[in-house]
């Protein structure tokens, strides 16, 4: 499937490997790449601030000084020139240090990266960063994932010689809607400047004054308020940029970090979520070259407060008299089975979800098949696409229910409500779907029925008119797999346990075909998985473990990714790394 | 290879016990003797004779929260305490000062600190981390109370025990 | 019917039971704690006293810890009386009673005190003045072995079982070393009547001591011989019969918890530990009335305070009480001083001394007296 298993093609252009001494060893590397990239392909860690792949390389923080020299070459009348023991050229050092990150490899050439003028330069580097830099650590959120703080234990030198008094620079600035600026923690990397120009081409932030007063600011009447602005708070090196949200809420060694992906539309961006003591604290994006690059929106990074918020459904609830009474599993399970086998075939509904995993669709799909239902569709939800990374599909999971529920989602739900208006529908099965909103049913029609089975994550007013009402587990709770608008199946990983009693979708579509039908032979998500690889064709031979963390490319999609398109074009300039 | 252990060779009388016997009853009875002239009184009696007067000055009793001269919360709900803490006793919820209170500049406190004095084991690890000198270990040793909510030391009760202290202590000079 | 003999006897029990032995046994278990206490130069026990606050008062009144016992007996009274749901019942219940009982019925033949004059009569200070006295100890105080034996069985669980098995074996073994060990003193005495053998020491010196009377005689000193060696025996095997250290096998905590009154709580184990405590003052009333004459005070033949000089003197009579009971604590003392400082046997090692060593020397020790009393006159 992936490019790397293509049987025959025509054979990749033959890359120009050259010849490169890092640190006394001779290595060989594509021609071209930076030098910082080189040596990190070598192992060799070089300290940098204001360098990021995704960006273009002013060089202006140069702490990323490496040791430089060329291959001799024959002096006027000198026809060989001296060669070192492995047969290369004598290597002429330069005197002066030179920046890895904007400067390129050639044929010959010598890095030095731990050499005693490199580390003398990061370290005079280091010490004028550190002049103005406030000593607030224990106060800062960066504390923790702070580049400054990393390389000042490793290059710094422990104590200061700065006696006059440290410039005053605004604090605790609103800069946008989420975004707060610690104007006296910033180095002037400018990485937030270039990524408001070049990728979210918004730009609305730059430097004013001069020297040790130079100031990150917004440009005046405007605000950092784009889908994009929290990239900039993970790009800044040190805790200048500030996310509002996330501010002062907990330390980040705290945070126990779980890969998996965004939800929130059909571009399932990778990230991590950021928990502690089952509480989900921040959510950041995770670099996928084929999903995301390394950004994702301010939406659906801060779209996890509902996990912890008070509306979650939290017991299973039956509904006598017009009351809803909190009922166990069991007993509910029971209900909804009692109604299910009550009912003909054809007087069933089941409205699934988009938001549902490919393990809960196939189990919604075994459970139709075996009840023998027809009437079977998901609630298309679309909105606006920017031209970035959000996708007019707002249904994480629209490619997968197409292809293991084989629907066109919404062409049936027409049909549903009017058998519903008519009666020839009494059953309804709602799957993670608040029926009186983007689904159209009306209050009306959900009265008609004699039986509303309705699992969700949330409570809500179409909960209210359900007979059975089950708590379901949001996307950070469970596992399971997600195939994006571009085709690519991806893995979910649960960050913190459900609240209350709610289970995930599976174990709950599991519990109910049990006991309508009394199959079974499903323990774990993994048996779930290998009985829908089993199943459907396209995920033959696949299991949870081959996914891996970046996903693995399951469906031919013309889709392609703005942000992404973009990067490539810059990345086949030289602009960027990529 | 087994290793035998040799053992001493005991004449007749030894090998009845009685001389051993009666040099152990003349040990014991020369204690008794010694006790009851009260020569050998080692034990202290508890709540009516107290150390206090000479406990250490490095002595470790119950961990506290301090104030500075300004009567500023020195913590700044850094969290390095709940975290260095071996059986896990503090907890902290940071929060943001906010914008109108007097040390507003601060930004950061603890929303909530509480130490759970039945977990604590008294290490001090606390008081060495803190690098704003907010926690201190104090020579209160006796810390009861009848249920367990009673021995969780919230905000309130850590202020109170701890009080102001003023200045700085060098407290990572080993030459102090 | 003598009803004066029955009510003195009535009145003499109930001195005897609950005037002297319980609360000696409750004195016993605080020396016990203080005594180890000042062996290990710890305080002990000095909080109990009366609990004045209770009253509203502002101190209590500590009273050196004296007050320890009434707050223990309480305790015991006070606790949850918990029965396992493994364990046999009836006899779960019967044991306590049966290691009790003997140990309180053995008192009733051991003279504490010569005569006191009361309402004009003579009375003698003892309850039952049987003819066969040491034999009716020995009958009664073995039987204490079947409470024990049947607290391990009845427990119904490894550790009491281990320690009945125990106990019984090892009180069966030194039964026979102390039968044996005493046979000498009685061949002596040539009297079973623990009263005459008092009056006898009290008359012609203690078989230990004999200074005074006719006690100087050649045969006494050569027969100190034997005697000596029979004490020794005597004492040891009391130790081994009251399960005390250093042959508390029975009851050993670190290989058998707390060994046949494991599952025991509450009173029931306050009855095993009375029963013990009991054993003990009996055995050292024995070992006093036997070896070191009894009630009689040192040179009283001579100081006018013999056992004729009771009657008709009330005080001599009590003075004789207290002697009997001063020599009883002191041997206490010593069983508690022994406890705390002599380790644990080992179970072998207690096997052989009993039965290799002291079953022997007891036997011979039988025949050398013989011989001694036959050829030296």
């Amino acid at each position: 499937m992936s490019t790397a298993t293509q049987p025959s093609g025509p054979a990749a252009p033959p890359v120009d490997l050259v010849n490169v001494q890092v640190n006394g060893q001779w290595l060989k590397f594509p021609k071209g790449t930076r030098m910082i990239e080189a040596l990190r392909q070598a192992s060799v860690e070089v300290p940098h601030y204001c360098y990021h792949p995704k960006l273009s390389s002013p060089g202006n923080c140069r702490m990323c000084l490496v040791e430089t020299g060329m291959p001799a070459r024959p002096a006027p009348g000198q026809t060989e020139v001296e060669k070192d023991e492995h047969g290369f050229a004598k290597i002429m050092w330069s005197p002066r240090a030179a920046i890895a990150c904007a400067n390129t490899i050639s044929e010959g050439i010598g890095i030095r990266t731990e050499s005693t003028l490199v580390q003398e330069c990061r370290k005079g580097v280091m010490e004028f960063l550190l002049i103005n830099h406030p000593l607030d650590c224990p106060i800062c959120d960066q504390a923790g994932e702070c580049g400054l703080q990393e390389f000042s234990v490793e290059h710094g030198r422990g104590t200061s010689r700065f006696e006059e008094n440290k410039v005053k620079k605004p604090k605790h600035k609103q800069i946008g809607p989420r975004i707060t600026l610690d104007d006296e923690r910033c180095i002037m990397c400018s990485r937030c400047i270039r990524f408001t120009s070049e990728i979210a081409d918004d730009p609305v932030l730059g430097f004013t004054e001069r020297g040790s007063y130079t100031v990150l600011t917004t440009h005046p009447d405007k605000e950092l308020a784009n889908n994009y602005s929290l990239n900039t708070v993970d790009i800044c090196p040190v805790g200048a940029l500030t996310s509002s949200d996330f501010r002062f809420s907990m330390r980040v060694w705290f945070l126990k970090d779980t890969k998996t992906v965004c939800t929130g539309c059909a571009r399932g961006c990778n990230m991590e979520i950021g928990s502690r003591s089952n509480v989900i604290h921040r959510q950041t994006p995770r670099e996928n070259n084929a999903v995301n690059s390394a950004w994702m929106c301010d939406q659906g990074r801060l779209d996890f407060h509902f996990v912890n918020s008070e509306a979650r459904l939290t017991q299973p609830t039956l509904r006598e008299n017009g009351i809803h009474r909190a009922a166990t599993w069991q007993d509910a399970l029971a209900k909804a089975a009692t109604a299910l086998q009550a009912a003909q075939p054809s007087q069933i509904a089941i409205i699934a979800s988009g938001r549902m995993t490919n393990e809960e669709l196939f189990l919604t799909k075994r459970l139709a098949d075996n009840l023998g239902v027809t009437h079977l569709d998901i609630v298309p939800r679309t909105g606006e696409a920017d031209n970035y990374l959000v996708h007019a599909d707002k249904n994480p999971n629209t490619a997968g229910a197409r292809l293991i529920l084989g629907i066109d989602p919404g062409s049936q739900l027409q049909t549903i409500k009017d058998k519903i208006e008519r009666g020839e529908i009494t059953t309804v099965i709602a799957l993670q779907e608040n029926l009186l909103k983007k689904a159209g049913f009306s209050e009306t029609q959900l009265g008609k029925l004699q039986t509303l089975i309705h699992a969700h994550v949330l409570a809500n007013s179409s909960a209210a008119a359900a007979s059975v009402v089950f708590p379901l587990a949001t996307y950070a709770e469970k596992r399971g797999t997600m195939i994006n608008a571009t085709g690519r199946l991806q893995r979910l990983n649960n960050a913190v346990e459900p609240v209350g009693e709610a289970r995930s979708g599976w174990e709950f579509l599991r519990d109910l075909t049990l006991a309508v039908t009394g199959q079974n032979g499903l323990y774990s998500i993994e048996d779930v998985f290998k009985t829908l690889a089993a199943a459907v064709p396209a995920f033959t031979g696949l299991n949870l473990g081959k996914i891996g963390d970046l996903g693995l490319p399951l469906l031919e999609t013309t889709e392609t990714i703005p942000v992404l398109e973009r990067e490539k074009d810059r990345k086949a300039k030289g602009i960027i790394v990529g | 290879m087994a290793y035998t252990v040799p053992r001493p060779k005991l004449s007749l009388l030894e090998r009845t016990y009685f001389p051993t016997l009666i040099g152990g009853l003349k040990i014991t009875l020369g204690h008794f003797i010694r006790f009851v002239q009260g020569k050998g009184k080692v034990t202290m009696s508890y709540p009516e004779e107290k150390w206090d007067a000479s406990l250490p000055e490095h002595y470790r009793g119950a961990p506290t929260l301090v104030t500075d001269e300004h009567e500023r919360e020195r913590c700044v709900a850094c969290q390095l305490c709940e975290f260095i803490c071996p059986p896990r006793a503090i907890t902290i919820v940071p929060e943001q000062i906010p914008a109108a209170d007097k040390f507003a500049k601060v930004e950061k406190r603890p929303k909530a600190f509480e130490i759970d004095m039945i977990r604590c084991i008294y290490c001090g690890m606390c008081e060495e981390v803190c690098p704003e000198q907010a926690i201190f270990l104090r020579k209160d040793y006796a810390i009861t109370g009848t249920t367990r909510a009673e021995m969780v030391h919230d905000k309130t009760r850590l202020y109170e025990l701890g009080g102001i202290r003023e200045g700085l202590v060098n407290k990572w000079n080993p030459l102090k | 019917m003598d009803w004066f003999l029955i009510i003195s006897s009535g009145a003499k029990i109930a001195i005897i039971t609950f005037g002297i032995i319980l609360p000696m046994v409750a004195l016993c278990s605080l020396a016990e704690r203080k005594v180890s206490a000042f062996i290990q130069d710890r305080i002990g026990p000095n909080r109990v006293g009366i609990p004045m606050t209770l009253f509203g008062a502002k101190k209590d009144i500590a009273l050196l810890g004296l007050v320890q016992p009434l707050a223990d007996g309480l305790k015991f009274l006070l606790k949850e009386d918990f029965t396992p749901k493994h364990v046999r019942k009836f006899y779960f219940w019967l044991a306590p009673a049966l290691v009790l009982v003997p140990a309180l019925l053995t008192v009733g033949v051991i003279p504490f005190g010569s005569s006191i004059q009361v309402l004009g009569k003579q009375i003698p200070l003892v309850i039952a003045d049987l003819s066969i006295g040491p034999l009716f100890v020995f009958a009664i105080s073995s039987l204490g072995v079947y409470g024990i034996v049947l607290a391990g069985w009845a427990s119904n669980s490894k550790y009491p079982f281990l320690g009945g098995v125990r106990s019984s074996s090892q009180m069966i073994s030194y039964e026979i070393a102390l039968g044996l060990s005493v046979i000498p003193v009685l061949m002596i005495f040539g009297d079973m009547n623990l009263g005459s053998i008092v009056r006898f020491q009290d008359a012609n010196g203690w078989l230990l001591f004999p200074a005074w009377g006719s006690g100087w005689t050649l045969q006494r000193w050569i027969l100190l011989i034997p005697l000596v060696i029979s004490f020794v025996i005597f004492t040891v095997s009391i130790f081994a019969e009251t399960n005390r250290a250093p042959f508390d096998l029975p009851e050993c905590e670190t290989e058998l918890v707390a060994g046949y009154h494991t599952e025991y709580s509450s009173m029931k184990f306050a009855l095993f530990f009375l029963g013990e405590y009991a054993a003990m003052i009996v055995g050292s009333a024995l070992i006093v009335t036997l070896f070191l004459g009894g009630w009689s005070i040192p040179f009283g033949h001579y100081l006018g305070l013999g056992a004729a000089d009771a009657i008709g003197n009330w005080w001599v009579g009590l003075l004789h009480v207290g002697c009997f009971l001063t020599k009883v604590a002191a041997f206490i003392f010593f069983f508690m001083w022994v406890r705390w400082t002599v380790p644990r046997f080992r179970f072998d090692q207690l096997m052989r001394l009993g039965w290799i060593f002291f079953f022997e020397i007891a036997l011979a020790n039988v025949f050398l007296t013989a011989l001694i009393l036959m050829l030296v006159k």
